[in-house]
């Protein structure tokens, strides 16, 4: 028996030649790594600069979790009260937590602490930055659409997740300026009817600002969130490789391949570059660029509160709306005392508005939105070419109406330093920016729409007519022309191909009917497409050529366009 | 005794018995603390100085404060506000005011030390106010955390508990601090020019006071550990920073990743 099952043993088995060999075959028989190797080496990545956010974000997430590793080795979040006796000397015997004082000798006695805090800060900002930039890159060129409108989720709970990351380790050190801002949300988190008071009884652990909130955010900050954050960034990732990248429209490329470079060995190097160029760049200004310098803001205490106090960018826009919204809305008081038969309750509506309502809009819009478009165009085919803004007037002009909605928000959440560095009245400032509130997003849409209309209508004259080429020609009879030049065949491709939807008509029913749903449909349609640039036909391509070369050819009056 | 012991169930008796005890507890009161006591001035001048000073304010500063520093619709009275008031305002460029407006800018020194003195000693015999502040306090020596707190509860919401600065209503603004000598410091803290309160020696004694302008020199002198500061603005000139420098470096660094291969 045994003899007989040695026959397929004799295939000469391949034995490599180097003990360096001899183990990766060991490994590789066993788990298989030249067949993952073969399959995702061979992915297939375009190159463009603006497919790189999600890179950054990723990097500064890994950066974030080694910086973060570290900082942990030293910071107690203890909320037990001791005095210092560092080294600092303006803090010296003050009364302080255990978190704010471990974070003072992180800072100042660990060596490499300053900076291990610096890097992590700094990464911070920079991840939800990166992840919000991707966003946008994703949004304006239509990159969500199908297949990828779930992955467009997963990246907007990321976003979400980020911010929350963000948020709880900003509170960590217990410093002044973040304690200001728990207070904020204590206070928002009050002003919910009914639960507000409990909610904040619970996640204080009795009356603000308690003992137990800063060991809270940090087993949130340490655990819960980022544990979360990897497991979308994995869902994102698969999601990535299933669906292969998009690429911008260009020559050969369509909805059925990929241009681009291979993973391994191209892009591997360039990956693996990058993480260190990243690195470089954020331990450079982690090592020049103060960030957060918590000792300047002192120990939190309930009763200071200092000028300029605001949260790190990414809670700016709803510190903003806070600042934005009246107490009064001309007679109207937002503070509502509403009677019920047990006594009065009072509904804080100056309060509950501005933190709930814009953050509502803009994430239920960024989560719906692939759906929206859906719905209106009934476009149920794949795209992996992207459109170019411009290419999707509507879309784009809807982006940056979102854009400035938030912007203004950001914006106002500075509206103190505003005033002081520009010099202006901080209350003009902030009525101003109640305005740009209102109008900004109108405008931002009105003139993207009209911009991105204007470029398409360039992009189709010089598909038709060429480029300007600057030589002017006098001709027989005294007109003089400029030669415009054709383009090349592949320059022509970028401007001429492209979609551009007509709006439709609500589509009855099989009763006959247009229901009121469908009618909706047709509204947004003609919102949506009502104002096209059609994408220059092959048909007036010719044409338009034809017309160049009567020109050219010095014929008599030439037809001016 | 006894027509008072007849008396003492009148009706009015609660009431007087009532001022009776009130009297006595203010008087003690105003016996005892120097609260309100305006302080006199205790820095002598000369009767040169005086005269000089009041030739300078008739030409530089009755336009406003009127002629005999009584006031006008333009400018307030100076009667008792001592010194330590002109020595901030005219030391620091605020008076002559530039232009009215929400609040006096700083601006370069129009007068020397000198004449500044003059003034102060001619403002200080319209009235007691508060002096010239005494060197022992000013001379940063004093204990730099417990200044800390002190300004973090009492300044930090006008000024930044980085001493900053910050905006406040309507144009008016709580300058930054760095570069203020400790006089001035000091005589800001007694005197509350433009839209600052006063803080009298007992809201904050002058021992707190000198550990105020001792937080502030350290502040100031230390440098900052961990790299440029920014402004000291806190988290939107780091924002802004991160949004336009970092992120560009990093576009950068993208476009140049990507222009190589095609």
């Amino acid at each position: 028996m045994s003899t007989t099952q040695q026959t397929p043993a004799q295939e000469t088995p391949f034995v490599p030649a180097t003990a360096t060999g001899r183990i990766t075959n060991f490994v590789d028989e066993r788990v298989g790594g030249s067949g993952i190797l073969r399959e995702f080496g061979r992915k297939v990545f375009p190159d463009h600069w603006s497919f790189m956010f999600g890179e950054v974000a990723l990097y500064s997430f890994v950066i974030l979790l080694l910086s973060g590793t570290f900082l942990t080795f030293f910071f107690d979040p203890s909320m037990a009260e001791t005095h210092y006796s560092g080294p600092y000397v303006p803090l010296k015997g003050v009364e302080m937590s255990v978190a704010y004082d471990s974070t003072l000798r992180l800072s100042f006695e660990v060596r490499g602490g300053l900076f291990m805090r610096q890097v992590h800060h700094w990464s911070a900002l920079l991840f939800v930055a990166a992840v919000s930039v991707h966003m946008l890159r994703v949004f304006f060129t239509g990159a969500f659409r199908k297949p990828r409108e779930l992955n467009w989720v997963v990246g907007g709970v990321l976003l979400i997740l980020s911010m929350a990351a963000g948020f709880t380790g900003y509170s960590l050190p217990d410093d002044l300026l973040s304690g200001n801002g728990l207070r904020i949300i204590d206070g928002v988190v009050k002003s919910i009817p009914v639960i507000g008071t409990y909610i904040s009884f619970f996640l204080f652990g009795g009356e603000f600002p308690g003992t137990a909130i800063i060991g809270r955010l940090y087993m949130l900050h340490i655990m819960l969130v980022p544990a979360m954050i990897l497991l979308m960034i994995a869902i994102h990732l698969f999601m990535v490789v299933v669906h292969k990248h998009t690429q911008y429209p260009g020559p050969g490329r369509n909805d059925r391949n990929v241009v681009g470079y291979p993973l391994g060995p191209v892009y591997a190097a360039k990956a693996g570059g990058f993480f260190f160029i990243m690195f470089g760049i954020i331990a450079f200004i982690s090592a020049t660029f103060q960030i957060n310098p918590v000792w300047n803001y002192g120990p939190y205490d309930p009763s200071p509160v200092s000028a300029g106090t605001q949260p790190d960018w990414y809670i700016g826009w709803v510190d903003g709306a806070l600042r934005l919204m009246p107490g009064w809305v001309f007679n109207i008081p937002m503070e509502w005392h509403i009677p019920f038969p047990w006594g009065t309750n009072t509904l804080s509506m100056n309060v509950l508005a501005p933190a709930l309502i814009p953050a509502g809009i803009v994430f239920t819009l960024l989560f719906i939105y692939p759906w929206i478009e859906r719905w209106v165009t009934r476009d149920n085919r794949e795209h992996h070419v992207l459109d170019r803004p411009r290419n999707a007037p509507t879309r784009t002009a809807i982006g940056v109406a979102g854009f400035i909605f938030y912007c203004v928000m950001w914006a106002a959440a500075s509206s103190d330093l505003i005033a002081t560095h520009f010099e202006v009245s901080l209350n003009d400032a902030l009525y101003w920016m109640r305005a740009l509130f209102i109008v900004g997003p109108i405008l931002g849409f009105i003139i993207t729409k009209r911009v991105a209309l204007a470029l398409q209508r360039k992009d189709r004259e010089i598909a038709l007519h060429g480029r300007e080429t600057g030589r002017i020609v006098r001709l027989p009879h005294g007109e003089f022309q400029e030669i415009h030049a054709q383009l090349d065949d592949y320059k022509r491709y970028k401007l001429v191909g492209f979609e551009s939807p007509v709006p439709e008509e609500g589509i009855p029913n099989e009763n006959g009917i247009v229901t009121k749903k469908e009618n909706l449909r047709s509204k947004l349609s003609s919102f949506f497409f009502e104002d096209r640039v059609a994408p220059a036909a092959p048909s007036e391509l010719e044409a338009g050529h034809h017309h160049e070369a009567i020109t050219a050819a010095d014929d008599d009056k030439a037809i001016t366009h | 005794m006894k027509a008072l012991s007849q008396k003492r169930r009148h009706p009015l008796a609660a009431l007087a018995l009532l001022v009776m005890g009130l009297m006595l507890t203010g008087g003690l009161y105003a016996v005892v603390t120097t609260v309100n006591q305006a302080k006199a001035d205790t820095t002598t001048y000369t009767a040169q100085e005086v005269q000089e000073g009041e030739k300078l304010f008739i030409a530089n500063c009755a336009t406003c404060h009127g002629l005999g520093a009584n006031g006008t619709d333009a400018g307030p009275s100076l009667a008792g506000v001592g010194a330590a008031a002109v020595d901030f305002q005219v030391g620091t460029g605020r008076m002559p005011m530039q232009m009215q407006g929400p609040q006096a800018r700083q601006k370069p020194k129009q007068f020397t030390t000198s004449q500044t003195r003059e003034m102060a000693a001619y403002v200080a015999t319209l009235g007691d106010g508060p002096a010239l502040p005494e060197e022992q306090y000013i001379d940063g020596g004093g204990d730099a955390a417990v200044g800390g707190e002190l300004f973090r509860v009492n300044c930090a919401m006008c000024h930044n508990a980085a001493a900053a600065g910050g905006a406040l209503t309507r144009g008016k603004f709580a300058p930054p601090l760095a570069g203020v000598s400790s006089s001035h410091i000091y005589s800001a803290m007694v005197t509350g020019p433009q839209n600052m309160p006063v803080f009298n020696d007992t809201n904050i004694t002058p021992e707190g006071k000198r550990d105020i302008i001792t937080f502030l020199n350290t502040i100031e002198n230390q440098g900052a550990p961990g790299g440029a500061q920014l402004g000291s603005l806190g988290p939107v000139s780091e924002g802004l920073f991160l949004w336009t420098v970092v992120l560009g470096v990093i576009i950068g660094f993208t476009i140049w990743l990507t222009s190589r291969t095609s």
